[in-house]
């Protein structure tokens, strides 16, 4: 079953904007495009369109947030996080104020409106910025409770959403916490650490593993900062393999923050599912996980790679 | 408010003790930009000393005046006026500007300096920053004012005018905008670098209250925010016709002293100048 992100967006911004009166939505002229029309109406003192100016929407976001207001700043994710990524730096990060970015359109998955509209490094940027929260919702159902931890949280927040619809990986209403990942599937093959959409993929995945007797342990990393050490050490520790998942560049998101970890504290194999460094292009999703390697076959292929890199370290060793 | 001249004398008093204190600031610590602080003083005193509802006591009090410093690279004119008024103690000045575990940043810091409503120093942003003070004070039933002072080489960053249009749009009439006009950027005079006249009418065209006056006059100044308060609907622009380096003979319109501090005989100079 697929469930729409936007929608989700939609539903969880009219039912938090009752929960939470200091909720001030911004947005540059894209409330139809991010469903939340419905906020406006329903809020309309609490909703300001800045209109097509992303760099105002982060000052004003800024401005709102020293009055005591939580501002959502909604936008696509090249809009929301690209274009005004000085502002965001300089005027949220910095100041440590309590604005919460959203953004949807995360990724390749942007599908037909081509490569200027999929941002590909959305997570390397702000996993770089001091003060920031990063995290990504995997379907519609985490959507909402992600948004919540953002809003309890005190502090810049980033949520990174993807464009369209997504496989559903959470059935019923589930707690969110910010530095805790999710584990999916236990197993002690190799693990499978994904977010955003690709998560649905590595749950798959995992499943086609099984069929040839493969337990491979999948990992929900909702929480790029700060990331879960622990379960990624256990992991780490336990599986002595890993594969990263996302739609995203190779550099500096997911596979980078694991990476970094994983090399200071416990250096296993891993590999990244990931965009190779080039930019995407106009197609539907589907096509363009294909071509650019965001598929099943693809992390299951990766899966093989990590496990056998895993063994012939073991080998080497026990020859020594 | 009629200003009369016995005040008038005793804010330009305060004006030339400002002087001297960032003067003193940036000698010592030999970093920092003081022809566009000088330029900025009269504007800094009227609000602080004789406009602003604030309690330096009391510096995150919900109801206060907010006051942004968009052209950030001038702290030190405000960071004079806020020890002055009493946020923060005068030894701050000349112990902690711009030195490390210092309170005092080389550009306004709201995590680290009492009395400072925005972190600022990269250009352009403070605007849209104030725009959303305005919105805030606006969903939240407050009816504090919000100050911007502006320099007019930052007028050439595209953000300055994406927040004209959104405070004229929404009728973010709190906002009262000063615009330093000292006539100098970083690399020469606007003029030459890149003109941005008329002002005025790029202010009115986004459908701004626009206000001219020498921004060195103190009765000037204060009729002017007195106009800006009574303005409803719209936001007010005062465009300031302003000296950069203003007070010292030998800085006055010297694009050298922009960043480049006084050397030991410029500021005994300077010194004699300002007593």
């Amino acid at each position: 079953m697929k469930l729409s992100f936007r929608d989700a967006l939609k539903e969880s911004l009219l039912s938090l904007g009752q929960e939470y009166p200091a909720l001030v939505v911004v947005t540059p002229d894209l409330a139809k495009s991010l469903r939340i029309v419905d906020f406006k109406q329903t809020f309309p003192e609490r909703y300001i369109s800045v209109g097509v100016s992303e760099a105002d929407m982060i000052g004003v976001a800024a401005g709102l947030a020293t009055t005591g207001l939580i501002p959502v700043a909604a936008a696509f994710a090249m809009f929301a996080v690209e274009k005004p990524f000085e502002q965001i730096r300089n005027a949220i990060a910095y100041p440590n104020l309590n604005v919460k970015i959203v953004a949807t359109h995360g990724g390749i998955c942007v599908g037909p409106d081509g490569a200027t509209h999929q941002a590909i490094e959305d997570l390397a940027l702000m996993r770089a910025l001091p003060n920031f929260t990063v995290l990504v919702a995997a379907d519609a159902l985490e959507t909402r409770a992600a948004l919540k931890a953002a809003l309890e949280h005190k502090g810049p927040v980033y949520l990174r959403l993807g464009r369209d619809e997504a496989e559903v990986v959470y059935r019923e209403e589930k707690e969110f916490i910010i530095g805790k990942a999710d584990l999916l599937r236990s197993g002690n093959d190799v693990t499978l650490v994904a977010c955003g959409p690709m998560v649905a993929k590595a749950l798959q995945a995992a499943e086609e593993l099984e069929k040839v007797k493969v337990e491979a342990r999948v990992i929900n990393m909702h929480c790029l900062k700060p990331l879960d050490e622990e379960v990624l050490l256990q992991a780490a520790r336990e599986t002595g393999c890993m594969v990263t998942v996302e739609d995203h560049t190779r550099i500096g998101g997911l596979g980078g923050a694991v990476a970094e970890l994983l090399v200071r504290k416990h250096p296993v194999p891993v590999e990244q599912v990931a965009l190779d460094d080039q930019f995407g292009e106009s197609g539907d999703a589907e096509d363009l996980f294909q071509k650019y390697g965001l598929t099943v076959s693809h992390i299951i292929a990766a899966a093989e790679k990590a496990m056998l890199r895993k063994s012939s370290q073991i080998f080497m060793k026990e020859r020594r | 408010m009629e200003s009369n001249g016995w005040e008038v004398l005793q804010l330009q008093k305060k004006a030339q003790q400002i002087r001297r204190d960032i003067l003193e600031m940036v000698y010592r610590r030999q970093s920092g930009h003081l022809g566009g602080s000088f330029s900025i003083v009269e504007i800094l005193v009227a609000l602080y000393y004789k406009t602003m509802r604030i309690d330096p006591a009391n510096p995150k009090w919900e109801g206060r005046d907010r006051f942004i410093l968009s052209k950030g690279h001038c702290a030190p004119a405000l960071y004079a006026v806020l020890a002055d008024v009493g946020y923060f103690p005068k030894a701050y000045l000349t112990e902690s500007f711009r030195c490390v575990n210092g309170k005092l940043q080389g550009h306004p810091d709201l995590k680290k300096t009492p009395g400072i409503d925005m972190s600022s120093g990269s250009l352009g942003i403070g605007l849209s920053v104030a725009c959303g003070m305005a919105f805030g004070g606006r969903i939240k039933g407050q009816d504090f004012r919000v100050f911007v002072v502006i320099g007019d080489g930052e007028t050439n960053e595209g953000q300055i005018w994406e927040a004209a249009k959104t405070a004229a749009h929404y009728k973010l009439d709190k906002i009262t905008a000063f615009i330093d006009l000292n006539g100098l950027q970083n690399d020469g005079p606007t003029a030459r670098e890149m003109s941005m006249a008329p002002m005025a009418a790029k202010w009115r065209s986004f459908n701004w209250n626009v206000i001219e006056i020498d921004g060195h006059d103190f009765p000037q100044i204060l009729a002017a925010v007195d106009k800006a308060k009574q303005s409803t609907g719209q936001p007010t622009a005062i465009l300031c016709r302003t000296v950069k380096g203003k007070g010292v003979s030998f800085m006055e319109n010297q694009i050298k002293f922009h960043g480049t501090p006084p050397n030991e005989e410029e500021y005994q100079k300077a010194l004699g100048e300002l007593s």
